[in-house]
């Protein structure tokens, strides 16, 4: 954050966003989203912002190309670009600016690529429509960038189609999109969050190293410190659309002097005890081979894993590991082509049609999107309560009685019964989930990647709901997830997955300690560690490649 | 292995061929079961019992139903249509000439509305909600609404009778010249041209505005294009498949559907040809004309369906 006469690429100072509200049932209301924030950008520097979903991170970022989405306008203070005030230019003027001077990288890239061109004429279509360059040009420097953030065949990766390539590919070509016009600032907008921990890395280091040979200045906007505290200079924090804490990095993760920028670098410190496998295991999985039909190919291999009553068993791996295959498979809905499941010394059916309701109310689920899983239609109480009448018969007084005891138990008030899902936040509605869970008394409950939707803080508060519950009612969770600090903090036992095979099992405290198998170890060593110099350091210290590449 | 594209469009055109046989049956079964009688109709008033059963056994219809579907379709298959009853002359001649006016007039149609209808999709897109955008949607919408028929008076009384632009006649025969065909239909065109238009253009500003929604709109926006090359570089491939299939719906109609405007403007096409000889019980003629409006509706949709296939990048190029 050092002064200085040369103008920097993006300076901010008193920034105001607004909106207007449209809540059912009442006037219309004006909003505040971003209010006194000032942030200095320097040639050459990267600067992180910080913050939970609803802080206002993308809302300035995208303040920087002054562009609001839907109804959003800035409506007070200065963004100067390069110096120069972008608030007074005209319509003509701002796309004169957009995709020149200052560039954008958005979250998703898979649906940030228009699916009908081809790589090539997107990643250089900008810097023809501004006439910045010639097509040869464009296209030879669009070659040197896919090579430079390195991209397999960068001189024939631009021929393909969106679909063509994978996640994390498309994501270093969004990269080169944003830096083929030869912009003076790119906004990052959370660039990593979509991919998969060990492609994460890969793509960091491919940003980093773009970031500092093009010689731009960047905001990189991110929920995940760990993640920012890698290419940032500067790091903004904030909360509720305000600047919580402004600093150098290394002050920020190793000094800060707020409290919540305490807790964000305090994240999950949850400590859980792995307790020993009981001799009743409550579910055991006994060699399943499945796929899915019409695709030959076995999505599940041999599986064989089991878990004890009151325990929790982890299932960690990348996308398409098969970890959610498994739970679709244990649920009934994928019967498995060999190898059986044995439920508390019964055999469970394979099918869901021929599983009685016995079954059906012993194996609850909690699913990753909160609002979907919920008829949006139906009160909290109707969705708790409804368990209750089909397993139990309740009715009346009782089962009134029944949903407020479980509302308690999820730290949620009797004044939520009569909410929609709409009018709960995401950490709300999924304690919802967990209470509908819950009331049919099951003995196993699959939570199916339950937090990776979730703030960090939020998804703390789930984790430690899902324990206290674990403790009092003696449930058992098979809890799918991708991320490993997750899984270190609730796990009993952990399963490795990875191309549908396990390939490493056990209890916690042999899983996560050496020696390591590969995967693992890559698994393991790609969790981003919340110091300076950590991605160098363990990109050489790598043994296998990840599969995103 | 073959490309999935090859496969997808082999599994339509063997469905198109299935459709269009069933289409058949329901032709040849409709036509059996309409009231009254060929030879009683052919007959009229001096039928005696001895005449009927004598232009029965003629005209074969004293075989099973099943044997003359059979034959029927057989000679059909073979570019036979049959010979109508009530003039004794070959159907697939007459029909052929009417046929191609038809497709002359439809063509005409559709060489204007179509492109007209996307381009006014595509302002009404760039100006959604503003006075364009109201305007051609307010004018289309009516133009939709209005009976062709009396669209078709309408237009006659100002451009033809007030005016003298066109012609209200749009007979034309094979001495015209094509400029003189082109004068004399322009009446029936710009009808049909107004009939068409609202629909396609409508769908197309649905089907554009859907897709505007979409993240890789925000990425066109932040790269500083223009509105109007958004609309059309970004947005409308990605809109053409429900496009196309009301294309093709519009066209079918402008084929098989134009009865109205046909005799309105006393045209010689296809529609004219079958509404006379319904009016007279000519069953082979009405069996020819419903088989050959079946293959054209089927023929259509099964174009719509394979332009919507090839332009899915996904199904032209996969991984």
């Amino acid at each position: 954050m050092s002064e200085s006469t040369d103008p920097a690429a993006l300076e901010i100072t008193g920034l105001r966003i607004e909106a207007t509200a449209f809540p059912p049932g009442e006037k219309p209301r004006n909003i505040v989203l971003v209010q006194d924030v000032d942030l200095r950008v320097e040639k050459g520097k990267v600067l992180g912002l910080i913050g939970e979903s609803g802080a206002g991170k993308s809302t300035i970022g995208l303040s920087a190309m002054a562009y609001g989405r839907g109804g959003v306008r800035i409506s007070g203070g200065q963004i100067l670009l390069n110096g120069r005030d972008i608030g007074t230019l005209g319509a003509v003027g701002l796309r004169g600016l957009r995709g020149a001077e200052v560039t954008y990288v958005a979250q998703s890239a898979a649906a940030a690529f228009n699916p009908a061109l081809r790589l090539m004429d997107q990643v250089i279509e900008a810097s023809l429509r501004h006439r910045l360059m010639t097509r040869t040009e464009a296209e030879a420097r669009a070659v040197t960038l896919f090579g430079k953030l390195g991209l397999p065949n960068p001189e024939t990766i631009g021929r393909r189609y969106p679909h063509q390539v994978s996640g994390g590919q498309l994501q270093r070509v969004m990269t080169a999109m944003a830096l083929c016009p030869k912009p003076d600032l790119v906004v990052f907008d959370e660039p990593t969050t979509a991919l998969d921990v060990t492609t994460q890395i890969d793509v960091l280091a491919a940003i980093k190293d773009a970031i500092r040979d093009t010689g731009v200045a960047a905001l990189y906007i991110t929920h995940d410190l760990a993640v920012v505290a890698q290419v940032s200079d500067d790091i903004m924090v904030l909360r509720g659309g305000k600047m919580v804490e402004y600093g150098t990095t290394q002050q920020i993760i190793t000094a800060p002097k707020q409290d919540y920028t305490r807790a964000l670098v305090s994240v999950r410190s949850i400590e859980h005890a792995e307790k020993p496998p009981a001799d009743q295991p409550v579910l055991r999985v006994e060699g399943i081979t499945a796929r899915y039909p019409g695709v030959p190919l076995d999505v599940l291999k041999n599986i064989t894993v089991s878990l004890s009553g009151g325990q929790t068993l982890a299932i960690v791996g990348e996308s398409g590991s098969g970890k959610s295959t498994l739970a679709r498979a244990i649920t009934g809905l994928l019967p498995p082509l060999k190898g059986r499941m044995v439920f508390k010394d019964r055999a469970l059916p394979a099918r869901l049609a021929d599983r009685d309701q016995e079954d059906l109310r012993e194996i609850q689920m909690i699913y990753q999107m909160a609002d979907v899983a919920m008829n949006p239609r139906q009160t909290v109480g109707t969705i708790v309560g409804r368990p209750l009448s089909l397993y139990f018969g309740m009715e009346g007084a009782q089962k009134q009685a029944r949903i407020l005891e479980l509302l308690d138990a999820i730290e949620m008030g009797a004044g939520f019964i009569d909410r929609y899902p709409a009018e709960l936040s995401g950490g709300q509605k999924q304690r919802v989930c967990i209470a509908r869970a819950l009331a049919a008394k099951p003995s196993l409950i699959i939570c199916d990647e339950v937090t990776s939707a979730l703030d960090p803080l939020v998804a703390d508060g789930i984790l430690r709901l899902l324990l206290d519950l674990q403790a009092l009612e003696g449930v058992a969770y098979l809890f799918i997830t991708h991320d490993i600090a997750t899984v270190r903090a609730i796990a009993d036992s952990i399963a490795v997955m990875h191309r549908g095979q396990v390939v490493r099992y056990g209890p916690k405290s042999q899983v996560l300690n050496p020696p390591f198998d590969d995967y693992t170890d890559l698994l393991l060593s790609s969790v981003p560690e919340m110091q300076t110099g950590w991605l160098e350091s363990v990109r050489s210290a790598r043994r296998i490649e990840s599969a995103g590449n | 292995m073959l490309h999935p594209v090859v496969t997808l469009i082999a599994q339509r055109l063997a469905l198109g061929i299935l459709l269009l046989w069933a289409a058949s049956v329901l032709i040849f079964v409709g036509t059996q079961i309409l009231p009254g009688d060929v030879a009683q109709s052919i007959l009229g008033q001096s039928a005696t019992p001895t005449s009927l059963a004598n232009l029965r056994q003629e005209l074969g219809l004293n075989e099973p139903a099943l044997t003359r579907y059979l034959s029927w379709l057989g000679n059909a298959l073979q570019g036979d249509l049959g010979v109508a009853l009530t003039n004794k002359q070959d159907i697939a001649q007459a029909m052929s000439k009417r046929l191609g006016n038809t497709l002359f007039l439809a063509f005409c149609a559709a060489l204007i509305s179509v492109p007209s209808a996307i381009i006014l999709g595509l302002i009404a897109v760039r100006y959604q909600g503003r006075w364009p955008d109201k305007l051609i949607s307010g004018v289309t919408l009516a133009t939709v609404s209005v009976p062709e028929f009396l669209l078709a008076y309408i237009l006659t009384f100002f451009l033809a009778v007030k005016l003298r632009l066109l012609v209200s006649l749009s007979t034309i025969h094979d001495s015209m010249s094509l400029g003189d065909k082109l004068y004399a239909i322009a009446l029936p065109v710009l009808v049909l041209v107004l009939v068409v238009l609202g629909h396609m253009m409508r769908m197309t500003r649905a089907a554009i505005l859907n897709v505007m929604q979409s993240p890789y709109i925000e990425t066109a926006e932040l790269k500083g294009l223009r509105p109007f090359w958004i609309i059309a570089r970004h947005a409308f491939p990605n809109a053409i498949a429900p496009v196309v299939n009301v294309v093709m719906l519009n066209m079918a109609y402008l084929i098989v559907g134009v009865v109205v405007v046909e005799v309105v403007f006393v045209y010689p096409g296809m529609g004219q040809y079958l509404v006379d000889h319904v009016s007279k019980r000519d069953v082979p003629v009405v069996q020819a004309c419903g088989l050959v409006f079946a293959a054209i509706y089927i023929g259509l949709n099964l174009l719509a369906d394979v332009i919507s296939i090839l332009s899915n990048p996904r199904l032209r190029h996969p991984k």
